[in-house]
């Protein structure tokens, strides 16, 4: 790989690492199962260049910021490439949410390029809002013949002649703003540094490296900080290829792992579940007979890989499950949210090593990471080279706040600099997560301190931020609660949202405002919604301004009810 | 005279255009069936990820198999923001 000490910002790096690979393929896009495109480095290159230029013309300047809203696609990566090379700033947008979530985080990074996909921008278009928005330039994906762009650019057709000029940035200069929370509320914009992805990515490819010939299959959406560091920046930087997928179909995902051999992957734990499911269903189709020899294998595998993973041979002593996975894969990467130990162990115990991290976004993509020496399901792994932990206030049991120290660190959230005074303090980035150092130094995660949930798909949600689904609720007054912060538990199971009703006097919780309640729900995308109700006798306690005080509250509910008082919604 | 239009439905044919509601009943019988909840359960405005108790995965899963059966290919960002079978249907109506 590149020596990236030598690199002061990511438009250096990955210049470089394009010109030292011409010849390696560096992307693959696939549609289902037919393959749409395949890039060499020096393909890739020939994309970007005309479209540097063609940016520099319609005036993009070094330290100007242009979001990208698109699926994982090889576009993404291009434009992502123009943009570094010509020194402008990346907002990367996650594709899942609504137009006027889009239209929140558009206004509040003050973008002034867009590069977006059609079916995206059509919806950001109608969208009462629409006209707050002012863009220098809008670049449009895959948009079809006599479509109304409302000016933008047909991104196919926005190349120019010329040789563009390479802007260098400084490390401590802003390379990417990304939104870990907040739409609905108070919108977090990370800003990351050229430093900060130099350093995660030095720190990774030490434990984790990419060479060329590695096929990383690019599932998490790229906005994302762990696809970002893994599906982009690090495989480039060693020449290694990012394999995409237009259909996250798990029959689909499944079928690209034997199709385009993959190395590495990084999974969410519902995607990871449900290929487990997909595999204990295959088995139980067993005959007796396959099924007895199937757990000899296993057993003798687990027996052999007790130290360390040793995927060669687990490849011999279970052929046909390393086959379905295409006979390559070196391990399943999962972070972002927090997995069943029971899930990683059945693949382990297959041969298939699970590296579980722990990461957020405002330390960069990931802290701590298991190094597999030996798996260790009931952790998250070690901190990683350049990032010190250490546990707040610990109480009798070793449990605390988790700080972190590293020069992956968030430089600030952007134009919040009271939130980022509460997040950084002396140094040290107070994640809101609880957690505690066993003897072999791995840390073990044990809740939150911090009113949000992870979910399942590796969403963070904010419950300030589902807030606003219910306005004009028939009520006094509600709140929104992780449940896990008004009953702290020291577990990271069954996290959910929590509604807290204050009736008006003498008013009854009936049918019709049941009925509100579950549309309103129903209006939220499914990972955002509230998963029950209580219903609470007292005024809200309320600052001079009005505004909730959410502690105050989260701990009169959790004084005087129990989380079993929640009612299902 | 509008012309007829064949659709695939697994092995057999349609040999007339469906309406919105025969397409919703149709996404309805293939839910019940592949999630196995009484079909009486269901009804077009049921929130799916809750009736039949799915997470967005198998949701996508669902979405396969309706494109299976109606011969029609629905890109995923179709079911985005969609919860309900009445506008999971009005989508799919759309494409036919």
């Amino acid at each position: 790989m590149l020596d990236l000490r030598q690199y002061t910002c990511l438009g250096a790096a990955l210049r470089d690492a394009i010109e030292r690979w011409p010849n390696e393929t560096c992307l693959i896009e696939a549609d289902r199962d037919r393959e749409k495109q395949r890039l060499t480095f020096s393909d890739f290159k020939d994309l970007a260049i005309p479209r540097v230029r063609a940016l520099q013309d319609v005036d993009l300047k070094p330290g100007d910021r242009a979001a990208i809203i698109m699926t994982n696609q090889s576009k993404w990566l291009v434009s992502a490439y123009a943009i570094f090379y010509a020194g402008g700033v990346l907002v990367p947008l996650d594709y899942k949410l609504t137009a006027a979530e889009h239209i929140q985080l558009l206004l509040h990074s003050k973008a002034k390029y867009l590069v977006v996909e059609y079916y995206l921008w059509r919806a950001i278009m109608q969208h009462p809002q629409f006209g707050n928005l002012k863009f220098r330039t809008v670049l449009v994906t895959e948009a079809p013949a006599g479509s109304e762009l409302a000016g933008a650019f047909r991104w196919e057709e926005f190349r120019r002649k010329g040789d563009p000029e390479f802007v260098n940035r400084q490390k401590q200069d802003a390379a990417c703003i990304v939104y870990s929370s907040g739409t609905g509320g108070r919108p977090k914009g990370c800003v990351l540094t050229h430093e900060n992805y130099l350093e995660q990515c030095i720190a990774l490819t030490a434990w984790y490296p990419f060479w060329p010939g590695v096929r990383y299959l690019s599932i998490l959406p790229t906005n994302h900080a762990i696809d970002f560091m893994v599906g982009f920046i690090g495989p480039f930087v060693c020449g290694a290829c990012v394999v995409h997928l237009r259909t996250l179909r798990p029959e689909y995902v499944r079928d690209a792992f034997s199709r385009y051999k993959i190395t590495y992957v990084s999974l969410v734990p519902m995607v990871l579940k449900n290929l487990e499911r997909g595999l204990k269903a295959k088995f139980d189709e067993l005959s007796k007979a396959k099924r007895f020899l199937l757990e000899r294998a296993i057993a003798i595998n687990k027996l052999l890989t007790r130290k360390r993973p040793r995927v060669a041979l687990s490849r011999k002593l279970l052929p046909q499950v390393h086959a379905a996975f295409g006979g390559e894969l070196q391990a399943l990467i999962t972070g972002g949210a927090f997995m069943e130990p029971s899930t990683m162990q059945f693949f382990y115990d297959l041969g298939i090593p699970v590296v579980n991290g722990y990461g957020l976004t405002e330390g960069g993509t990931a802290l701590t990471l298991n190094d597999l020496k030996p798996f260790r399901a009931d952790t998250v792994g070690k901190p990683l080279p350049g990032v010190e932990l250490r546990i707040l206030n610990p109480d009798a049991e070793g449990i605390g706040e988790v700080a972190a120290r590293s020069k992956t660190v968030m430089s600030h959230y952007l134009d919040d600099p009271e939130l980022t005074a509460q997040t950084i303090v002396d140094g040290w980035l107070l994640t809101g997560d609880l957690g505690r150092f066993d003897g072999d130094h791995h840390l073990q995660l044990f809740g939150r301190k911090k009113n949000m949930i992870v979910t399942e798909g590796g969403k963070n949600i904010y419950p300030e931020d589902v807030e606003n689904a219910f306005d004009g609720l028939a009520v006094k007054e509600y709140c929104i609660f992780a449940a896990n912060y008004v009953w702290p538990s020291k577990s990271l199971g069954r996290e959910m949202l929590v509604l807290v009703l204050r009736l008006e006097n003498n008013q009854e919780f009936n049918q019709e405002l049941r009925n509100d309640l579950n549309a309103r729900n129903r209006s939220l995308p499914d990972f955002k919604r509230v998963g029950g109700y209580v219903i609470w006798d007292k005024d809200f306690p309320r600052t001079a301004s009005m505004k909730i005080k959410r502690t105050e509250l989260a701990e009169e509910v959790r004084n005087r009810l129990q989380r079993s008082a929640v009612v299902g919604l | 005279m509008p012309s007829l239009t064949c659709h695939r439905l697994g092995n057999a044919h349609y040999d007339t255009m469906r309406t919105q509601e025969q397409t919703l009943d149709e996404i309805l019988n293939l839910a019940a069936t592949h999630f196995k909840v009484p079909r009486e359960k269901l009804t077009p405005h049921d929130d799916f990820f809750k009736t039949l108790g799915i997470d967005s995965l198998q949701a996508l899963d669902l979405l396969t198999r309706l494109e299976h059966h109606f011969n029609v290919e629905l890109p995923d960002y179709e079911l985005q923001g969609v919860s309900d079978f009445s506008t999971l249907a009005s989508r799919i109506q759309s494409r036919l």
